[in-house]
């Protein structure tokens, strides 16, 4: 059925579809009308969960952490200075590797106090052990949220699913909404390995020491260096288990693509812009324009940021001229974290093979700034045609 | 009323292996043990990084027999509600849910989470066990630790300012049950967590947990030491069960004495208040008669 609604209403919608147990909320803008909305269908009936209007963002992910462990799906979403407020749990999540998943409304942190747009929010929770999915329009949003709790409890790490405030979460956009029938052969109910128990004890993220250890069963047990070397491997390998995930996903609804790419006119294309979320969209409307001026230039939207897709990357990039990296987040103190990203996935899999591209990067929409259209098109044109001066270049920077 | 428990009727079940990693003398080793023979065997516990953490063992040996989630230390009674919330979802009300913190975990990093728990009502019990300090990492100074002790940062002048008083602050959340305790008295825990395990919301516990090398002590005078603190009308053992206050055990026994121990004999078997002045002592003494004036007058009014 398809239905017009904004991106937070598809959030919402996602998450009262695949049946979470366990919500846990602290209002922050611009992700409140979405945990408004779950805290609707909960009092109204509408969906069988328990809503915890939490003290704080630190507390919203206690509450999840502990859910999860008892064996509840469990869900919740922040913004800006909620997300970096959550810092230290996010990281005990992944290490608990607790399938919990959380969708970040995009929003610029503090300070200054700002509450638009860019992604600097997510992007400085890069290395917590979370896979991060990017979302450019509202179907992709509930679809991800569907996607991501199958992933998560198949590889037992939690989920980020991300969306640029307002220009996704505020504005409205018709999508359809799966039905609940498919959404229940696709996500069948969560059933951990283990779940916090009278009739089990267990004791969970007790001390574990730098070696590894005998217990009382004369077995090895890892030590804290093997526990997160697996996470480290299993977040790799979850790679191969998102594929199978948007598999199965078209199979049963009939709509999916590649797992981690999105490209625009990339076959014959030179150059390429690289970026992530919404921003990738606008693009392709500088891409249609440059197109019929005749340059050959495609835009390519990155689904999955973490676990990084390098190799699906450099093969879509492989032989470019150009890759121009659009970025709302910086790795303060030297660049877009994409295009360092990107430069190592392309130095990885084509250096020495003749067909490593020129990578370029250029930060936009820092706290909100507009992004003109024009704009983009005209970086782009002048990416295409010299080197940039300086790396990175700021957009539309009045100084 | 419940009859009170003796060393003869408490349970033999153990939940605590022996041999655990806490320090020799530990008060909270005795408050811990005789606290989860209370709870039972149907409960979760939650816990906090403290000296409970090293008490429970490593990886991958436990010293508890109950399953223990452990968490960060500022969110022990936010994860409590996670747990019941599922648990909620299950449909199983029969498992109580019971978060034992350190006082540096409640009354400074864990206080905002404990204060939302108890907010929303949530069904736990919520178990401080204070012993006056940061003890786990090395003896610094906590919200509760008291006037003039010295702590490792604290180091000459001691703690210039009054400890905090959290099951206070807890009342003031309309809790259905505020108790303190204190490991010298263990029967007096037990009796209290079984009398309030049925009441609604979240119930608070506060448990004064001597600590041998936290306070400066021979480690075998740990419940002699405890007992002072509540002999010389320091440290009140009481409960509050809907909003009525009332004074419990040994605490209610000083009332009907009329005779207190003097403070100073508390201060001065333990190192850590050396450098309390006589005239410091006599001004705490002070506070104390005239907190148990009160007492008595209102012993007397009833």
């Amino acid at each position: 059925m398809h239905i017009i609604e904004d991106g937070n209403a598809a959030a919402a919608l996602g998450v009262k579809l695949c049946r979470a147990n366990v919500i846990a909320a602290y209002p922050i803008t611009p992700q409140t009308p979405l945990t408004e909305k779950l805290s609707e269908y909960v009092e109204l009936g509408e969906m069988k969960a328990e809503y915890i209007p939490v003290e704080s963002e630190h507390s919203a992910m206690a509450v999840c952490i502990a859910a999860s462990s008892t064996g509840a799906r469990a869900f919740t979403a922040t913004s800006a200075n909620g997300l970096l407020y959550m810092h230290e749990q996010i990281q005990w999540a992944a290490g608990a590797r607790l399938p919990i998943v959380m969708c970040v409304v995009n929003r610029a942190v503090g300070a200054p106090w700002n509450v638009w747009n860019d992604q600097q929010d997510s992007i400085s929770q890069r290395d917590t052990g979370w896979i991060q999915m990017y979302c450019a329009d509202h179907q992709q949003i509930i679809d991800s949220v569907i996607k991501a709790f199958w992933l998560a409890e198949k590889v037992s790490i939690p989920i980020m699913v991300c969306y640029d405030g307002y220009l996704l979460s505020h504005t409205f956009m018709p999508f359809d909404l799966p039905d609940q029938e498919k959404v229940d052969a696709f996500l069948p109910p969560f059933k951990p390995e283990y779940a916090l128990n009278p009739d089990e004890p267990a004791s969970l993220n007790t001390v574990t020491l730098p070696d590894v250890r005998i217990d009382v069963h004369g077995e090895l047990a890892h030590g804290y260096m093997e526990i997160r070397y697996l996470l480290q491997e299993e977040l790799r390998t979850s790679l191969a288990v998102a594929a199978a995930a948007e598999k199965r996903f078209a199979e049963i609804f009939g709509r999916g693509g590649d797992p981690y790419i999105e490209p625009y006119r990339c076959d014959d294309a030179d150059y390429v812009a690289v970026g992530l979320g919404s921003l990738t969209y606008q693009l392709r409307v500088s891409v249609d324009a440059l197109r019929k001026e005749d340059i050959k230039v495609g835009v390519m939207g990155i689904r999955f940021y973490r676990p990084f897709p390098d190799e699906a990357i450099a093969n879509a990039l492989k032989g470019k001229k150009g890759v121009i990296v659009f970025e709302k987040a910086l790795s303060y103190g030297y660049e877009g974290a994409l295009a360092s990203d990107l430069k190592s996935a392309l130095y990885e899999h084509l250096a020495g093979t003749g067909h490593l591209p020129l990578v370029q990067n250029f930060i936009a929409g820092i706290g909100g700034r507009e992004i003109r259209t024009d704009d983009l098109t005209q970086t782009l044109r002048a990416a295409t045609q010299s080197r940039i001066a300086k790396e990175p270049t700021w957009i539309g920077l009045k100084l | 009323m419940q009859a009170k428990t003796t060393i003869l009727s408490l349970p033999t079940e153990e939940f605590v292996h022996p041999g655990t990693r806490a320090c020799t003398g530990c008060g909270l080793a005795i408050a811990y043990r005789v606290g989860l023979k209370a709870l039972g065997k149907n409960t979760i516990l939650v816990v906090p990084p403290s000296c409970l953490t090293v008490l429970q063992g490593l990886f991958p040996v436990a010293s508890t027999k109950l399953p223990c989630l452990n968490v960060t230390f500022a969110s022990t009674a936010a994860a409590a509600t996670g747990i019941l919330a599922t648990l909620k979802s299950q449909g199983k009300t029969n498992i109580q849910v019971a978060a034992w913190a350190g006082d540096g975990g409640t009354s400074d990093i864990g206080l905002q989470a404990l204060s939302g728990a108890a907010e929303r009502g949530d069904n736990f019990i919520y178990l401080c066990y204070d012993n006056e300090g940061y003890m786990n990492t090395g003896v610094q100074r906590s919200g509760t630790t008291p006037l003039g002790a010295i702590t490792a940062n604290t180091p000459f002048k001691g703690k210039l300012q009054q400890k905090k008083d959290v099951p206070a602050i807890m009342a003031a959340h309309h809790l259905s049950y505020v108790a303190t305790c204190s490991a010298a008295y263990p029967l007096d825990l037990y009796d209290k967590i079984i009398r309030c395990k049925d009441m609604p919301g979240a119930k608070y516990f506060h448990i004064h947990i001597p600590c041998p090398p936290g306070w400066g002590y021979d480690p075998r005078y740990g419940i002699k030491v405890g007992r002072l603190a509540v002999e010389t009308g320091y440290y009140d053992l009481y409960e509050i069960v809907n909003g009525e206050f009332k004074l419990t055990a040994a605490s209610e026994k000083l009332v009907e004495k009329r005779k207190l121990v003097p403070v100073r004999e508390y201060f001065r078997a333990q190192s850590r208040f050396k450098i309390l002045t006589d005239e410091q002592i006599a001004d705490i003494q002070n506070q104390i008669d005239a907190k148990w004036a009160a007492y008595y007058k209102k012993d007397e009014q009833q």
